[in-house]
């Protein structure tokens, strides 16, 4: 058995008295597409920032590609907090989306994209415009190099900030509900770009309401529920009948809110 | 009111303006540093930079330049007129601007640092290139207006020997004894040079609105 891209064991976090997430256990295998899902606060964001390192877990331990992301948890549960540019320096396999987008206002795409890899990676500025620009040929979006966010759609803001992401070669992608933020006829231009990551073999963690998504390109789902994983297995074992209570009352409410749209 | 007279106002009013610019900017840097003292989430920074902030907002420039003037020689430090000035302009703007920045910094949103966080950039690039930049172009309307207090402010320093536009114009009246004419032209280059300061401004408002909103 090869190394998971991501493992993540007997992960809590707590914000003060409230535990959002307990006591989760998931592997996430390394060229895989893996969904979370889940009800409206169970938790999904909260464990895509901890893979970020942009929430710190109250216990357990996260490791990616083997190393230990943030702390080093002993079996006793005592754990030591890393030096902060070993933090950086995992954290650096790991490319996030969010749903705002979050582009910096005051650079064009280009400079969202190159920012990083002058930045942090120290590579020349020529070099770091061509290699920022082929991510941006990547999602379609070359003729937008010299254009601010405030200048592009939400779709394409959010194929500039997928561009940023994967300007730093990261192994693993997170995206935490990338089509949420935007009009229902964008969505489809993001999920395509997603679409083709998968299909080059990206490590993705998607927290998305798409289900259809999910259910397609998705190979791990993970069901959320009030900071529990409930179940985690492939979509074929997850759509299919008979199902976790929760989860048939999840997806049930997912139909309904698919029907009334159309009423 | 002779000509020579108002090239006299005038050659004053370069160096109300240099004293001002050079403070102005001065005080700029000392602001950012302020700011990133104010961020950085430590308290041996941040009390400090509070202090200084409350301090120089709290005493009269007259009383603080009055102050330099007199201290520094006391602690060894001779520094002519035009220098003790420049520090007290510049420390004061400092305190003023880093707290118009304040109000910048705090409306960077989140995600945009988390998205600096996660590309791996270090604090203080996150703060030269992400947070800074922002808070800049949002506070912008109040740093040019803290400019033009600063230059008219810097009227103070004739108390620390500096000629300037109203201690020109302060020596020429009653040189002459024709204080009006001699106090309307002061008025009026102090007109001209903030106006013109209100227009650049508003002018490079409006460039870094082009490149971002
Ligand atoms: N910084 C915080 N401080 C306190 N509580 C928080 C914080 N962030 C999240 N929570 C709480 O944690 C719970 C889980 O939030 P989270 O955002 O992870 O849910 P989610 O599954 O992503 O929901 P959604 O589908 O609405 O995005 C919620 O009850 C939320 O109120
Ligand atoms: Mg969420």
């Amino acid at each position: 058995m090869s190394v998971p891209a991501i493992a993540i064991r007997k992960l809590v976090k707590r914000f003060g008295e409230t535990a959002v997430l307990q006591d989760i256990d998931l592997e996430i295998p390394e060229g895989k597409v893996s969904c979370l899902i889940g009800p409206s606060g169970s938790g999904k964001s909260t464990l895509l920032r901890c893979l970020a390192f942009l929430e710190e877990p109250t216990s357990g331990m996260i490791t990616i590609n083997g190393e230990a992301l943030g702390f080093f948890e002993d079996p006793t549960g005592r754990r030591e907090r890393l030096p902060a540019n070993q933090i950086r320096a995992v954290r650096t396999k790991t490319g996030m989306v969010f749903q705002q987008f979050n582009l910096w206002p005051h650079m064009t795409a280009l400079g969202n994209v190159s920012e990083a890899l002058k930045l942090v990676r120290k590579v020349p500025k020529a070099e770091a415009e061509e290699r920022a620009m082929a991510q941006l040929r990547k999602v379609g979006l070359e003729n937008r190099a010299g254009h601010y966010p405030s200048q592009l759609s939400g779709g394409q803001q959010q194929r500039v900030a997928i561009a940023r992401a994967l300007a730093l070669e990261p192994k693993i992608m997170l995206f935490d509900e990338p089509t949420s933020a935007l009009d229902p006829e964008l969505t489809g231009e993001v999920l395509n770009v997603m679409r083709d990551l998968a299909s080059e073999g990206m490590t993705m963690v998607v927290v998305t309401h798409e289900i259809g998504f999910a259910a397609s390109v998705g190979q791990q789902i993970s069901f959320l529920d009030h900071g529990r994983l409930l179940f985690s297995g492939p979509p074929a074992e997850i759509f299919a009948k008979p199902r976790h209570a929760r989860l048939e009352q999840f997806l049930d409410t997912y139909l309904d809110r698919g029907a009334s749209m159309l009423a | 009111m002779t000509l020579k007279l108002f090239t006299l106002l005038l050659e004053a009013a370069l160096s109300t303006l240099g004293i001002s610019l050079v403070s102005i900017a001065i005080g700029f840097v000392i602001a950012m540093l302020l700011s990133a003292a104010l961020l950085s989430g430590k308290s041996v920074y941040i009390l400090p930079a509070r202090l200084f902030i409350s301090f120089f907002r709290g005493v009269p420039l007259l009383v603080q330049l009055l102050l330099i003037y007199t201290l520094l020689p006391v602690i060894g430090i001779n520094v002519p007129g035009i220098v003790a000035a420049i520090i007290g302009l510049s420390l004061c703007t400092a305190a003023y601007q880093a707290e118009n920045l304040r109000g910048g910094f705090a409306s960077v949103p989140r995600g945009l640092i988390e998205a600096a966080d996660v590309a791996g950039f270090t604090g203080a690039q996150t703060f030269a290139r992400i947070r800074a930049p922002i808070a800049i172009r949002l506070t912008f309307p109040a740093l040019v207006n803290e400019a033009i207090m600063i230059l008219k402010s810097s009227s103070l320093v004739s108390v620390v020997g500096i000629i300037e536009i109203t201690k020109m114009a302060q020596d020429l009246a009653s040189s002459t004894y024709q204080p009006i004419p001699i106090f309307a032209s002061a008025a009026l280059i102090y007109f001209v040079i903030n106006s013109a300061i209100a227009l650049l401004g508003r002018y490079a408002e409006r460039s870094l609105k082009g490149a971002s909103a």
